[in-house]
């Protein structure tokens, strides 16, 4: 039997659309998607997977395929036929590369929307109006030392990474793990100098529901929760509720990833980044530092734990508790009043290392550890 | 007559005299021909691949296990950003340009140098020591920084090793810039009469292409490292956040060198696989004209891309989106060489040697690390995998199953011409699957991983990702032992290859139609075209390629220079020396 080849390239052709199909939706790549903006993402990507897989049969098809049927038998030293071109079919594969690379755009345009990216309210009058208010409430709170121009004069939008640097540091939590550098200003026409992902279509306009600020520095996160005082090390976030995390950097780039949200944003010294969105899935993920911090940028790594809300509120009861005690303690002495082994008294006590353990290791400076006892 | 013979006939005069290799001395001194300088260029470019090799294994080594057993931390850095930097300033851009640019491109033209010998010359000799005072940092704390050397870590990291870095690349940058202008001079000025712009060879378009590329974006990236050296030595603050600098300014000068410096290294490439995949599938190449635009397409979107690779970092999203689309679009005009290349093989007689399976082989690789970038060109898709080994995958797969696979490709196609010995296929195919075989291991599962949750630039990682790092590290181990049938190869070939002859594969353009190695000045007389680069089976008489002095409805012209139905030979163009006088009025 001799089947016509159109019929044969039209059964390659199915065959080759629904493998890349089921390519696209059981690749099996990604990890857990716990945010809401995460499917969103994936969609994007299962799309992008379709059309790769479709793409790298069809190439690696036809070489493979070229190596077999076209190699040159023995002996026949002619050249081949002298095909050097064929227009209609070079506007196709130019046509059809150009309108997937479109539409991909447009699609990736569209998430990127979806999940906040192209927030129209980047000059928010909330954050502002707060930000202008509570300026006004305590005057000289804008400690930051470069600012050229007083507070008053600042136009709308000039200064959004002033304004959230001195929104953040009114929390007193924040202001003791964060370090005061100048601030960027913003462009004069074309928006903010500090990206953001900010709110979903639907909760624009909106403030976020709580806010964390989140400060990166050699090798370690340090989340703060205004108003609560509470300093942690880990991230814990209540499912279902928006929250809005303000980024920074005490010394050098840092980048908040976590793979289950999808989310990373570059934690720059002297810029505010935001990232805000919805955890939508109980569980631990890793926190992890996307840019290269040092040595142990390898070791900067955290959690992130979505609890429900239950979980949340004890934990924040908790919190206040402790942080109460420790802040209090840490506005009463100056740590760098006191030497090393007085800082650390208190809590090598707790872990049962007495005054004479130190001396045995630290031989030459006997006498100084008194306060260890 | 096929028309290989045909070129061969009317090159008669013009074919060098036998000179063999001649003076093994002339490659340790300042020589000003092309071919030397050229040679210089890889067999230089060659050590540093092999030392960037051994720090690539180290990294793999070191990532075999999740903990950190096999260097410091502060060393793993070093290796990584030390590998970087000479994998990419010391091998491939000045092997992709310097060499084989060198190389070809007088001897693809019928020049008989580069516009500029000395000038040629004086850019090869910087690259030694620029690589040597790079690989000598590692006795002061070699620098530590990524290859980016992004500020402020570039500039807390270790003063010494970072100043080493930024003078190296800086001497590296000049070099490349001095190449570019070359090359641009020569092409344009010194191609032989009745060569116009579309009967050059696509490697020539290619060189075109790239250096004007270098040229416009290396002395931004010279910008910016004497910027960050004045940040670093003398403590102005440009970049420094706590003096009011600003980082984010630093990537952008950065990219807008480094993204181009991407297609610094696979245009050549590109040029090369355009000239190797023809002679091989005996088919004239499929689309010339979109194959040489394209290029051009290519080097002017290069230059305004740059903002993807900080997608995450300082950039508004009006301006992500921008970049978004001009990157995605870069996969147009490359969509249409990689399709013109399957064309040019459909329906060839393809000589499966190891020259053609490495372009076949560039081809099926390149494709997936093209796939991968219109990927990470996604804003949101790229803000999940930014600075992942998903990156780090698809880095490779370009720029190894790029610009590696088709330098393989080029040294198995013109070291026959370069030495005048031909190499061992078999070897040569070993060679081939084994890298082909050890690079999809190392690089194929990192794609994965960096999906999964794993971060670059880490000498430490998460337990969960053990397996498939070991397959990684494995393949780097093969990829490594990869190499050496292609040293033994050559080695071989030098000595005791069977001779190459002119034209041992058949070839139209004009470097095979002078003796293999070629004479110093390349050509005894001008060679003339009496078909055009790639006429592959097309019989006695080309119509279809538009060669000035030969016209189908013109009977005087109809049968190209040398007929006898022709009243007077076009003077310069003639066959024959003794008829030929200045310039063509032909050339464009």
């Amino acid at each position: 039997m001799n089947i016509p080849s159109s019929i044969v390239t039209m059964l390659a052709g199915i065959l080759l659309t629904l493998v890349s199909i089921w390519v696209g939706q059981n690749h099996g790549l990604l990890p857990a998607e716990a945010s809401k903006e995460a499917p969103l993402i994936d969609g994007l990507f299962n799309t992008m997977m379709t059309i790769s897989t479709g793409l790298f049969l069809l190439v690696v098809g036809v070489l493979i395929y070229s190596a077999f049927k076209f190699r040159q038998r023995p002996g026949d030293e002619a050249d081949g036929p002298p095909v050097h071109g064929n227009i209609p079919l070079e506007i196709l594969w130019t046509g059809i590369p150009a309108i997937i690379v479109l539409g991909l755009s447009i699609y990736s345009f569209e998430v990127y929307n979806a999940i906040g990216g192209l927030d129209p309210m980047g000059h928010s009058p909330i954050a502002h109006s707060k930000a202008a208010h509570q300026m006004a409430k305590m005057p000289g709170a804008a400690i930051a030392a470069t600012l050229d121009t007083p507070p008053d004069s600042i136009t709308e939008g000039q200064t959004r990474n002033q304004d959230i640097q001195d929104q953040a540091v009114q929390d007193p939590a924040t202001a003791s793990v964060r370090k005061d550098l100048p601030q960027k200003k913003d462009a004069p026409t074309l928006g903010t100098t500090s990206p953001r992902i900010g709110p979903t279509p639907e909760n624009q306009g909106m403030p976020p529901e709580f806010v964390v600020n989140a400060t990166g520095l050699q090798y370690a996160w340090i989340f703060t929760y205004p108003d609560t005082g509470i300093v942690s090390g880990e991230l814990h976030l209540p499912v279902g509720r928006e929250v809005l995390l303000n980024i920074s950097a005490n010394d050098v780039l840092h980048a908040f990833w976590v793979p289950e949200y999808r989310l990373k944003q570059d934690a720059v010294p002297g810029r505010q980044t935001e990232l805000r969105f919805t955890p939508s899935l109980v569980g631990e993920y890793p926190v992890i530092c996307a840019e290269l911090c040092g040595p142990y940028h390898g070791a900067m790594k955290t959690k992130v734990i979505a609890q429900t809300e239950a979980d949340f509120n004890a934990w924040v009861a908790e919190q206040k508790v402790a942080s109460a005690e420790g802040l209090g303690a840490a506005i009463a002495t100056n740590p760098s009043d006191r030497s090393t082994d007085e800082f650390l008294a208190p809590y090598t006590h707790e872990m049962g290392i007495h005054a004479d353990l130190l001396k045995q290791l630290h031989p030459s400076s006997e006498g100084s550890h008194s306060s260890a006892s | 007559m096929t028309q290989a013979q045909l070129q061969e006939t009317a090159n008669i005069a013009a074919h060098g005299p036998d000179v063999g290799g001649g003076d093994w001395r002339k490659y340790f001194s300042f020589s000003t021909d092309h071919k030397v300088i050229g040679i210089q260029y890889l067999v230089t470019t060659f050590i540093f691949y092999l030392i960037g090799g051994v720090l690539a294994t180290a990294v793999r080594t070191e990532l075999a296990t999740p903990e950190v057993d096999f260097v410091s931390r502060e060393l793993y850095n070093s290796l990584f950003t030390v590998h970087a930097t000479v994998m990419i300033f010391l091998w491939i851009v000045p092997a992709g340009t310097g060499g084989f640019g060198n190389y070809l491109v007088p001897l693809l033209i019928g020049a008989r140098d580069m516009a500029f010998p000395k000038l040629n010359a004086l850019a090869f000799w910087i690259i030694p020591p620029a690589g040597i005072m790079l690989m000598l940092s590692f006795f002061v704390g070699a620098p530590g920084s990524g290859w980016t050397s992004y500020p402020p870590l570039s500039l807390v990291n270790g003063k010494a090793g970072e100043a080493i870095w930024i003078l190296s690349v800086l001497l590296l940058g000049t070099s490349s810039i001095l190449a570019a202008v070359n090359f641009l001079v020569t092409i344009w000025k010194m191609r032989v009469p009745g060569m116009g712009w579309n009967q050059m060879p696509l490697f020539v378009w290619a060189m075109l292409a790239t250096s004007a590329l270098a040229l416009i974006a290396t002395p931004v990236l010279a910008g910016a490292l004497i910027l960050l050296s004045f940040d670093l030595i003398i403590g102005t603050s440009f970049f420094n956040p706590t003096g009011g600098g600003d980082p984010i300014v630093y990537q952008h000068l950065f990219w807008f060198y480094s993204h181009p410096a991407v297609y610094i290294m696979i245009l050549p490439v590109f040029g090369m696989i355009s000239e190797i995949l023809p002679v091989h599938a005996r088919k004239p190449i499929f689309g010339y004209k979109a194959i040489a635009y394209s290029s051009l397409a290519i080097s002017f979107l290069g230059l305004i891309v740059w903002a993807h690779h900080m997608f995450t970092s300082g950039t508004p999203p009006w301006l992500r989106m921008f970049f978004m689309i001009t990157t995605m679009v870069i996969a147009v005009p490359t969509g249409i060489k990689v399709f013109s290349w399957l064309a040019t093989i459909w329906g060839g007689k393809l000589r499966l040697n190891s020259a053609m399976l490495f372009a076949m082989g560039f081809i099926s690789m390149f494709v997936i690390g093209g796939i991968s970038g219109v990927m990470v060109a996604a804003v949101p898709f790229d803000i999940h995998v930014h600075d992942t080994y998903f990156v780090v995958a698809h880095l490779h797969y370009v720029l190894f199953g790029g610009s590696v696979f088709g330098l393989y490709a080029g040294f198995y196609q013109w070291i026959p011409k370069m030495t005048g010995r031909m190499l061992n296929e078999p070897l040569g195919k070993i060679h081939f699957v084994m890298t082909l075989i050890g690079f999809n291991m190392a690089f194929l599962p990192m794609h994965k991983l960096g999906l999964e949750g794993m971060n670059r630039r880490i000498a430490e990682y998460d337990p969960k990702f053990a397996t498939l790092n070991l397959v990684c590290s494995i393949g780097a181990y093969i990829l490594a032992i990869s190499t050496f049938p292609f040293i033994i190869n050559v080695c071989w070939s030098l000595f005791r290859g069977p001779k190459a002859g002119n034209n041992p594969w058949g070839g139209l353009t004009l470097e095979w139609m002078t003796s293999s190695p070629p004479p110093v000045e390349n050509f005894e007389a001008d060679p003339v075209l009496a078909t055009g680069p790639y006429d592959y089976g097309m019989g006695d008489r080309s119509t279809q390629v538009d060669v000035p002095f030969s016209e189908p409805s013109d009977p005087d012209l109809s049968a190209g220079p040398s007929s006898s139905l022709r009243a007077k030979a076009d003077p310069a163009v003639a066959a024959h020396p003794d008829d030929r006088e200045g310039e063509s009025a032909n050339r464009e």
